[in-house]
Order: C-alpha cells, then structure tokens, then sequence
C-alpha cells in the first residue's frame, strides 16, 4: 500500500546531502511556481528533467506517479477553459472557450509537472529519516521533526494492522456497497484500528522511556557538507537565479 | 483534497503560509513530550485513513476524517496534519511543498473550528452527541472544500467556477464523512473514551 520506491538507488543525487536538496528543492519550486509566462517555466521543466536522468530515474513507476498527479490538473482543463471568461473566446461547436482559460490551464499542467520532477529527483531520492533529520539541520521545530519520523516510522505497522482487520471483515463476506451498514463497518474498521494505535503508543511510550529517551533521535551517520555538495547547491543556485531572470525576457 | 503546485498566487501562498505556522507553532506549544508518541500514531492511524476509499455509487471516496482529528487531537491537529501531507509529498508526490501552508490550513482550521464548537456535546447522551460528532463529520469537509474554493477564487476570478464545482463535487463525501465521524465517536465512546478526552488530560 505504501512504499517508497525512488529512495533506494546510488547516484550523485542519492548521495547528496539531505539539506542541500531541501533547500534546492524548495527555491526551485518556488520560482517555478510563481512564474506568470511560459519561458521559464519551460526552463524548470528542462532542469527538472535533467535531474530526473542524473538521479537515473527515468522509469515507468515515475510516468505512472505523474499521471495520478494530473487528476486535478484534468479537472482544471475540464473547468477553465468553458469557464474562465476572458475576451477572446474561441468556439468549438456548441461551446465557447476562452484562451485566456486554455493558457491557464497548459502554464499550470506545465508548473505542475515540473514541479512533480524536482520533487522525485531532489526529495524522494532520500528517505524520510534523512529529510527529517536534514529538517532538523534547518532549524525545523525539533518537535515537528520528531512527528515526521514516528509518523513515517508507524503508517506501515498502522496500515498492516488495517489490513488485517479489513481481511478478517471480507472472509466474513463484507462486500463494500454504497448502503449506511457499509460505512458503519468501516467506521468500525477504522475506530478499532485507532483503539489498537492508542494502545500501542502507551506501550511505545513506556518502552521508549525506560531506554532514556530525550526527545532526540540519533542518526547513524551525522551528514556533514562535502565538496560536491557545495558544488551541487552553488550549481542550483545559479540555475533558480537564471530561471527568476528569464521571467523578465 | 489538495491543490497542486503551480495554482495557486503568491499572496494566497504566503497567507496560507502563515496562517499555518502560527497554528502549528501554538499546536507545538500544547504538544508535550509525554504525550508525542500518542499524537504521532494516532496521526498515523488517519494517514492510513486516508488511503482507505470506500464505495459510493459506481465509483469510490477516500476519507479525509479531519473533523475526527480535530476532536481528538484539538490544536495539536495543525502539527499532525502538517506532517502528514508532508509525508504524502515526498511518498506519493501528492501536493508540494510550497503549497503545503495553504493546504495544511484548509485541512486544520476546519477541523480546529469542529473541536471547538462541537467537542463539548459530544458527550452528550443519545441524539445530541450523536447529531454533533456527524456534524464534526459533515461541516470539517464543508469547511475545507470551501476553504480550498476560497484560495482558488482569491488566486484568480476566473477560478470561481472551479471553486463552486469543487464545493458541489464534494457533498456526498459530506454526507458520508458524517456518518462515518458519527459512527466512530459512539464506538470510541463505548470501547476506549480516553482517546476523545485527550485534549482535556
């Protein structure tokens, strides 16, 4: 149900330093984001790409990923352009669409993808517990830190749990139907499995606190800026500054 | 319910933005380290709901349940929900990171507003309790699909449509949500009441 199939790999972008991909990620997305013409959201788009190929992952589970995400985007392209407005309509049969809607809709389309890119290359190529100990590096609240890493640490145990009792309920020929009894037996499902979570974090609790726990968790290997790592953010800086300055072409 | 990246203007993001760091930084604030561990797997437990989609009519919903968070982990909502679309970013590439301040605001401050005004009837005997954990249910996801609405229609006029589609488009999951909220408040209320009093502990 979940994994996290791009974290595991060797290239320069696995390996770089957590911070420095965080702090990429996030300006990139930023000026991409934000820009109002085609140009250089183009450019971010060709950026994205070329990361995606140096974190060698240009496969099929990245293009299944990136047509989920364009749910929402289909959604935009079925909205705006019949709705918009916008002085230029064009029509197509019965319909009016306005350009200035369609125009909308391919710079979002774009922004979106690129932006889903940058993401698999720069974020998903570390695993949470080397962005949330990066977060902490950044002067992330270490609190807000610690609930990624135990978030992330028990949706697999929480969702196993789920499972089995979903298991037990088809074996006992629960067939999920649009009726009231459906719906109650998965509230059902879902109290007894926040029941089994609240238990469980008692029994965690304890059995953290008897080990001494702080508060703090300790990474296995402290991540400390190398050469290349300067490298790769003084690169990605130059990049976002050319990207934010082709917005005034 | 997210808005991808790109969408959404500048001044909408940095509302959104701030908005939620100041809820999380007061949600941080009443968050102890005694009961952290509680939070976090409870959090994971709605994480887990929310990849849970159950039928309606030919096609099928997921559950947001963020009604259901706020009544259980009240102010603390802002952090846990901030977490976990974070962790649905970099897990499934769902949302961003720039748009997360807005996103996590319109799941949280729904889910705020129903702890606030509806937690204390949930003890209530019979139809009262039961009446407000389904409206917990049905206005958490009112709230957050016009909150979404709202920072379409701020971004751009020409969203407005959209926005009112996106309202409509999530009725029945309203209608569902409160149901479901309904029935696992009365289930949580005969097995294990301690998770709704844990705000108040």
């Amino acid at each position: 149900m979940i994994e996290d199939p791009f974290s595991k790999g060797d290239s320069f972008l696995h390996q770089a330093n957590p911070v420095v991909k965080i702090i990429s990620a996030a300006a990139l997305t930023l000026v991409v984001a934000l820009s109002k013409s085609f140009i250089p959201v183009f450019a971010g788009l060709l950026v994205s790409l070329v990361l995606l190929a140096s974190a060698r992952l240009f496969c099929g589970t990245v293009f299944r990923r990136m047509a989920a995400i364009n749910g929402f985007i289909v959604f935009l392209w079925i909205t705006l352009p019949l709705t918009y407005g916008g002085d230029v309509p064009m029509s197509v049969g019965p319909f009016a669409l306005s350009g200035d809607g369609v125009r909308l809709a391919a710079l979002i389309t774009l922004k979106s993808n690129a932006v889903f890119l940058f993401f698999v290359a720069l974020l998903a190529t570390s695993t949470v517990a080397e962005l949330g100990h990066g977060m902490e590096a950044l002067q992330v609240p270490p609190k807000l830190c610690f609930l990624i890493l135990f978030l992330y640490r028990y949706i697999f145990v929480i969702s196993a749990e789920y499972n089995r009792l979903a298991r037990a309920a088809r074996i006992r020929c629960f067939k999920p139907r649009t009726n009231l009894h459906t719906y109650k037996t998965y509230a059902h499902l879902f109290a007894m499995t926040l029941v089994k979570s609240w238990n469980r974090s008692q029994r965690v609790r304890e059995a953290m606190l008897l080990r001494g726990f702080n508060g703090r968790f300790y990474p296995m290997r402290e991540r400390t800026m190398t050469g290349h790592d300067r490298i790769f953010l003084a690169g990605m800086a130059l990049t976002v500054i050319i990207i934010v300055l082709m917005g005034f072409i | 319910m997210h808005i991808s990246e790109g969408v959404l203007s500048a001044s909408v993001l940095a509302g959104g933005g701030a908005l939620t760091v100041i809820g999380t930084t007061i949600g941080l604030k009443k968050l102890d380290y005694d009961r952290i561990m509680s939070v976090a797997i409870l959090s994971s437990a709605f994480f887990v709901a929310s990849l849970v989609h159950v039928p309606l009519g030919p096609g099928s919903v997921h559950l947001l349940l963020n009604g259901l968070m706020g009544l259980i982990l009240g102010w603390t909502c802002f952090p846990a929900i901030l977490a976990a679309l974070f962790l649905q970013a970099v897990l499934f590439q769902f949302g961003g990171i720039i748009v997360l301040g807005v996103n996590t605001f319109n799941m949280a401050a729904p889910a705020l507003l129903c702890s606030c005004f509806l937690r204390s009837s949930l003890s209530a005997p019979g139809f009262k309790g039961a009446a407000a954990a389904y409206a917990a249910g049905f206005f958490s996801v009112f709230l957050s699909s016009f909150c979404m609405a709202l920072s379409l229609a701020l971004t751009d006029q020409g969203f407005i449509k959209t926005a009112e589609i996106v309202v409509a488009a999530n009725f029945p999951i309203m209608i569902i949500e409160g149901f479901i909220t309904m029935f696992i408040v009365s289930f949580l209320t005969r097995v294990q009441p301690e998770i709704l009093g844990m705000v108040r502990n």
